[in-house]
């Protein structure tokens, strides 16, 4: 019973960081039908970043955990924001109108690109950040004990606000008005004044963010991280956009939650060799039995 | 188009520029500019500049170009994005038809001239030529965005593996049985995806070919993990190619009275090799010009249409996934025997990712392109080996570039026109 309890919250922290990645996959998917493949490398590179601005900070002498942890949070938004600008520009913004087989090779392409870029600059080798939040609460139960470590509520609670703070802007703001409209008819959107090219960057920087939110959060928690971590995650995330009905926005939080629920417990009670075999079955059985997952729209042939 | 705009902007050239190398400089910063060593980190500014002043001088020479009226000349000529098929008069002769049976004929000699090492190396891009010819069946004619191919090629390896050391099988009987599984393999991840369009199949295959590498990792009993497995080497009618044979055998070099060489196997496995990819290439361009090669470019086009007028598609991606599958097993055969050893870490996104450039750069369906890419990816980054390390970079960038300016590929694919028919048509 307990070790129900324990993966349960374990998934459920696992799950809110999926539903954070989930909402860059969903949202670029939403306003120009792409993949963004290079999405789970946009959060590989966040860690480094994370890793670097508490290096930098701690270079400066600043020792208070707030401090560091905003500092931190702030840096890292900030450049993974740009970078998610940048890749758009640079590898999808030519390809505009072109077929979706090139797009897609294209984002492949920014992958390797990413990967290989971060692995040549700083080395190939396990990278880590110190412990900056220990402790635990812990509750017990019958013979046993669940807890729940001050980081994972911190994750919990930092992923909470940020999605909080992304549906206020895509629901009430001016800006994701236009995002919205983008979304239901680019063509139609840019006939009255909007200028789609911005919105469809600024859609790809808001991804970087919560890529970014997602890097900040786990790299703290688990300390270590490599070139590679963001193609696992990445396809993890994009199981769970899918799962919740790719191109919304609830549907990628609740179909991380759904997805870190679930692979907690399978990890826990069956195999944790196997849990990433159990993602990659899900997302297949998901696109076979319901392609516009749960919360998502069915998708229209057009022709 | 004004002719008055011909003038180069010098204000708003600068600005760019100055712009870009801001953002080079926030972008690179963080990760080329501080390197971390452990919980602290050196910094390493000169490389940091360097990039950002290529970025800066790039983008300002980029602007003036595109200002320019040759930069305008040669925008305008890049523009045209789908070239799609070049399609030759039906009376067209090829001028250069002396050329196949040439380097067929230099191909069987290369083993008999070249070191080890370069044989070595030419059997390695042997082996990409397959796995391209493979993908490109599945990428190139058909259109379907097969991520997880190396997920063929690591039943084909590990089928040799599994094979010699559960059943006893060799690598002749394996040949064709590895083929044949890879095979229903495809047809497995087949028939899931019919449903699914581009991203989506990407996305899967993908998944498909992570699954098969993380059942191989992680099934210790069967395949022993990460520590992999051994591989026979193929015998030529029942002669090995060791110094000393096993019970019952006789080497290779006792029955023809040669001296022992470790050379000898790469030859043979070269030769091998060499027919069989002769053969897939055979087997290929007749299957171009065949109904069924039709129907997989015309799928590729336009689905929708295809199957309103009654093409079953089906059958026509179950086709191409499965053919593509069995050549991709075919490749990982000659792999595993060609090493020796097989182990998980061989069958990576990467591997796909690699596979995939080169369908992307020698021209998604045509033949010619893909065996051209196929020794230019691989073989290159071996010659060069100082280069090696940025050889992942290069296919990064290589594959956005050539999507930006080129899609189809290097080599456009061409196919012989059909003659119309002569007649009194009144």
């Amino acid at each position: 019973m307990d070790i129900i309890l324990q993966q349960l919250v374990n998934g459920l922290s696992l799950g809110s960081v999926y539903g954070l990645i989930a909402i860059g996959y969903t949202m670029v998917y939403g306003i120009i039908g792409m993949i963004n493949f290079a999405h789970g490398d946009v959060y590989m590179v966040s860690a480094y970043i994370t890793a670097v601005a508490i290096a930098l900070l701690s270079f400066f002498g600043i020792e208070s955990f707030p401090v560091i942890i905003f500092g931190t949070l702030i840096f890292t938004i900030f450049v993974t924001g740009v970078y998610g600008w940048v890749i758009e520009r640079v590898a999808y913004r030519p390809l505009r109108g072109s077929s979706r087989l090139s797009i897609l090779i294209s984002a492949i392409g920014m992958s390797l690109i990413l990967q290989n870029y971060v692995q040549l600059s700083q080395g190939a080798k396990q990278q880590g950040v110190p412990t900056l939040l220990s402790g635990a609460i812990r509750f017990d139960i019958g013979d046993g004990f669940v807890q729940i470590t001050y980081m994972k509520l911190f994750i919990l609670v930092a992923s909470f606000v940020g999605m909080a703070v992304l549906t206020y802007i895509i629901q009430k703001t001016k800006l994701g008005r236009m995002c919205r409209a983008t979304q239901q008819d680019p063509k139609m959107a840019s006939i009255l004044g909007i200028d789609t090219d911005k919105i469809i960057s600024t859609v790809f920087v808001i991804g970087a963010t919560m890529a970014a939110l997602a890097g900040v959060l786990v790299t703290l928690d688990y300390g270590g991280f490599d070139f590679y971590v963001g193609f696992i995650i990445g396809i993890k995330a994009f199981t769970a956009a899918v799962l919740g009905g790719i191109g919304s926005l609830p549907g990628a939080m609740l179909g991380g939650i759904i997805l870190g629920l679930s692979e907690a417990l399978f990890a826990g009670l069956i195999s944790s060799d196997y849990k990433d075999v159990f993602s990659f079955s899900l997302l297949v059985v998901i696109l076979i039995f319901r392609p516009s997952g749960l919360l998502g729209k069915p998708e229209v042939e057009k022709v | 188009m004004s002719q008055a705009a011909t003038g180069i902007e010098l204000k708003k050239t600068v600005i760019d520029s100055v712009l870009a190398g801001l953002l080079a400089l926030i972008v690179f910063g963080p990760i080329v500019g501080l390197v971390l060593d452990g919980f602290d980190f050196n910094a390493e500014p000169k490389r940091l500049f360097m990039i950002v002043a290529v970025v800066m001088a790039g983008r300002f020479a980029a602007s003036c170009f595109f200002q320019s009226t040759k930069g305008k000349d040669f925008l305008y000529k890049h523009s045209s994005k789908d070239e799609g098929v070049h399609v030759l008069s039906p009376d067209h002769k090829s001028k250069l038809k002396w050329i196949i049976p040439l380097t067929i004929v230099i191909a069987f000699l290369v083993p008999f001239i070249a070191s080890k090492y370069i044989l070595t190396v030419v059997i390695l891009g042997l082996i990409y030529v397959l796995l391209g010819l493979g993908l490109n069946i599945v990428v190139g004619l058909a259109g379907l965005l097969d991520l997880g191919f190396v997920g063929f090629y690591a039943i084909g390896a590990y089928g040799l593996a599994l094979g010699y050391e559960h059943l006893g099988l060799g690598f002749w009987s394996m040949l064709p049985i590895a083929a044949i599984v890879a095979a229903i393999f495809g047809a497995i991840l087949g028939f899931p995806v019919l449903r699914m369009h581009g991203d989506y199949l990407a996305i899967v295959t993908l998944g498909f070919g992570e699954i098969i590498r993380l059942v191989l990792t992680n099934w210790t009993e069967l395949t022993h993990g990460p520590n992999g497995m051994n591989a026979p080497l193929p015998t030529f009618f029942g002669m090995e190619f060791k110094r000393r044979a096993s019970e019952g055998h006789v080497p290779f070099h006792e029955f023809f009275g040669l001296s022992y060489s470790s050379a000898y196997k790469y030859i043979f496995i070269y030769l091998i090799l060499l027919l069989v990819v002769l053969g897939v290439l055979y087997v290929k361009k007749r299957l171009t010009q065949m109904p069924i090669g039709r129907a997989w470019e015309a799928l590729r086009e336009d689905e929708i249409a295809c199957r309103s007028l009654g093409l079953n598609h089906v059958l026509v991606k179950l086709s191409a996934f499965m053919i593509g599958a069995s050549t991709g097993g075919l490749a990982g055969v000659f792999f595993a025997t060609y090493q020796g050893f097989v182990n998980p870490s061989s069958f990576t996104f990467f591997e796909s990712a690699l596979i995939l450039a080169i369908v992307v750069l020698g021209g998604m369906g045509s033949t010619l392109g893909v065996v051209i890419a196929a020794f230019v990816l691989t073989v290159a980054p071996e010659m060069l080996r100082e280069f090696a390390d940025y050889r992942v970079l290069a296919f990064g960038i290589l594959m956005v570039l050539m999507m930006i300016w080129k899609p189809r590929g290097l080599v456009r694919m061409t196919r012989i026109g059909v003659a119309s028919r002569e007649g009194n048509v009144k």
